[in-house]
């Protein structure tokens, strides 16, 4: 089933023609998954109606930029550049004179120098049924490309807003991170009160010695349906720092995939999440180990209130030649109602002898003593509660990339503390 | 200065249905410092909870009030806000959370004004030399057991309570800082008429927290009640008389064997 074949996209260089029209065939002789497989498992993929959504054919007005605008300037405040995309269409680009000076690349695939070496380049050609229909449909596959040596002092803004009622949208934004250079990317990925589908793809390509901290800010309208992909390669000595703050979504699921695949190559990977209502939040995290001597640290905690869920399943693949991993997993989760659910999976695969791996999970209720302590100071049970959810979420939001957007974070936290019953 | 009584009248209670407090009765009122003090297992920790309203402790009979008021009928937050303290023996991790945090929530469920907590909580810091840099840290998170003594401590000379039990405040400090500590503690008796009940098995504590009484609690009831000079008394025999084999200065008991069959994993919080 290929529901992205009834719309005309915009059209594209060759080279992109040809990559929509291979992942459109892979697309039609694939199947949409179900709860049967493994990484799928604990998902709500049973649920959905494909035929209920409908690519997007269009861009939105100017008013909707102007207003992710704004969310940029109140969430990030000073950038060295902004794109904005609605329903996968990219909207909006600016870029510094700086920036642009010292060869940084922000617009459209199709359009910019080095858009086909970059687009595809970590999440190539995949037989998986989402990556597929993203590959098929993008309608404007968006390219960061960040030259060598080249170090930006303030973030680059994604913003991806979701506006269209039923609407299908397959945004695409792919990253390079040259050689031995530094950015910070922040994606704030939000909604209008829709009942619409949002398949993400992003695509991060950490070069040699390079440095790159991605935060991703997910906080769509309640009736959105979420399932997005996160890939990264980090090349040797290079450093990622990928962070996701999630609270929206009716069912919202995030893949992330981080291959290490140059030696003494680092990833940490951080989440914090927030579900209430009858949300499902659903997680499910890939660190490879792939060349010698590197480190991944993985750190996702979470809240559950109302009768909402959340699914963290994580695999530690430590590949024959990753002789000197260290590779750390850790999940922890918070129920705030009997109602909630929370499932934690952690795993290992580990195929060399001289590695240092440890995960951990844990899913339980606010720590009982904890409350009491506070209480017997004499803070009352509901403030003593948000003190000991906003300080189990501290652990992760001290360590974010981006600490002008933490401030916004907290709050988006204490909103929802406030929201429970 | 104000004038408070907590009275605590054939307090029964029992923790995982074993009945440990068999009937205490006790008055605290202002200004005045009264001791527990007993062997393991004689129900000080139990006495401690109880009073706080921990989870897991449940009263099976008698009462306990502050100026009239029922504690045993209020929240522990409620119990804090009319004027109870409990510095833990064990001060529980609050990752993420500060001083600053704890005394906000606290000072607004009170209507208090919050201007000079600040100013009040380094004023506190100097007092017991605790170390300024500890008061950004996160509540008793990485803190020896000794700072997390003097924090206790602290929070009680900027919450100002009006009756504060002190469990076991003597561990893990070294003699000096148990000087200081308790140096703050008998000034807040007539700084604000602060009423203490002093929880501790050994004396040492009692050599720095001058007392106006002593309680030996034994089995869930209090056996005896006197002077200092009782605490000296159980210094020199310990708690033999009492039908049980220990000290009370941590060394064995004169002319008293140790037992040998005593067991070695008995809960010295019960």
């Amino acid at each position: 089933m290929n529901p992205v074949d009834t719309v005309t996209l915009p059209p594209g260089p060759g080279w992109l023609e040809a990559r929509r029209t291979a992942s459109g065939e892979r697309l039609a002789a694939a199947e949409v998954p179900s709860t049967d497989e493994e990484v799928w498992r604990y998902s709500r993929i049973g649920e959905l109606d494909l035929a209920a959504y409908r690519p997007v054919p269009g861009s939105p007005g100017s008013d909707v930029v102007e207003g992710a605008r704004r969310r940029a300037d109140r969430v990030v405040g000073e950038r060295a550049g902004l794109a904005v995309v609605v329903d996968g269409h990219l909207a909006h680009v600016e870029l510094d004179e700086q920036a642009a000076a010292a060869g940084v690349v922000l617009g459209a695939a199709a359009d910019v120098a080095g858009g086909e070496a970059v687009l595809g380049a970590v999440f190539g050609a995949r037989d998986d049924y989402f990556g597929a229909l993203n590959d098929a449909g993008a309608p404007a596959p968006a390219v960061l490309d960040v030259p060598r040596g080249t170090a930006l002092d303030r973030p680059i803004v994604v913003v991806h807003h979701t506006a269209a009622e039923g609407g299908l949208s397959l945004p695409r934004l792919a990253v390079r991170a040259g050689e031995n250079s530094e950015v910070a990317l922040v994606d704030l990925a939000a909604s209008e009160d829709v009942a619409a589908l949002t398949v993400p793809v992003v695509e991060l390509d950490v070069g040699a010695s390079a440095r790159l901290t991605y935060l991703a800010v997910q906080d769509l309208g309640p009736r959105v349906w979420q399932i997005g992909t996160q890939a990264s390669r980090v090349a040797g000595q290079a450093r990622l720092v990928s962070a996701t703050a999630a609270f929206g979504g009716d069912y919202a699921r995030l893949r992330t995939d981080c291959a290490l695949t140059g030696r003494g190559a680092s990833g940490d990977l951080l989440a914090v999440y927030f579900g209430d209502g009858d949300q499902t939040l659903d997680f499910r995290t890939f660190q490879d180990h792939v060349a010698a001597d590197t480190t991944s640290n993985l750190l996702f905690k979470g809240a559950v209130g109302g009768r909402s869920r959340s699914v963290y399943t994580g695999l530690i693949r430590v590949r024959p030649d990753a002789r000197g991993t260290n590779a750390f997993q850790t999940n922890r989760n918070i129920k705030l109602s009997e109602d909630a659910w929370a499932e934690s999976v952690p795993n290992l695969e580990i195929e060399n002898n001289d590695v240092r791996c440890s995960h951990a999970s844990t899913v339980g209720p606010i720590d009982e003593l904890q409350r009491f302590y506070l209480e017997s100071r004499g803070v009352p049970p509901a403030a003593a509660e948000r003190l000991v959810v906003a300080g189990f979420f501290d652990e992760v939001l001290g360590q974010l990339p981006a600490p002008g957007v933490v401030a916004e974070l907290r709050r988006r936290i204490a909103d929802k503390l406030e929201q429970q019953p | 200065m104000a004038s408070h009584e907590l009275v605590i009248e054939g307090l029964r209670a029992e923790v995982e249905g074993r009945e440990i407090l068999r009937g205490v009765d006790l008055v605290v009122r202002s200004g005045e410092v009264h001791a527990v003090m007993g062997p393991n297992g004689s129900g000080k920790s139990t006495l401690s909870h109880v009073l706080m309203g921990r989870p897991g402790y449940r009263v099976t009979g008698g009462a306990v009030t502050l100026d009239g008021t029922d504690l045993l009928a209020l929240e522990p937050w409620e119990r804090a806000q009319a004027g109870l303290f409990l510095a833990m023996q064990y001060p529980v991790e609050v990752p993420g959370v500060s001083l600053e945090d704890l005394f906000a929530e606290s000072f607004r469920a009170a209507g208090r004004d919050l201007a000079d907590v600040r100013d009040r909580m380094v004023a506190e810091a100097e007092r017991i030399g605790f170390d300024e840099r500890f008061l950004a840290r996160q509540l008793n998170v990485d803190l020896s057991g000794g700072e997390q003594k003097r924090n206790e401590t602290l929070q009680l000379g900027v919450l100002r309570p009006a009756i504060a039990i002190l469990d076991e405040l003597d561990s893990g400090l070294d003699v000096d800082a148990l000087r200081r500590v308790s140096r703050r503690v008998e000034e807040a008796t007539t700084e604000w008429g602060l009423g203490v009940l002093a929880i501790t098995h050994y004396s040492r504590l009692l050599h720095e927290l001058k007392s106006d009484q002593v309680h030996i609690l034994v089995q869930g009831r209090i056996r005896e009640s006197g002077g200092p000079e009782l605490a000296q008394a159980l210094e020199a025999e310990g708690y033999a008389r009492f039908g049980v084999d220990e000290s009370v200065d941590g060394e064995p008991a004169a002319g008293v064997a140790a037992d040998p069959f005593a067991d070695p994993f008995a809960d010295p919080l019960a």
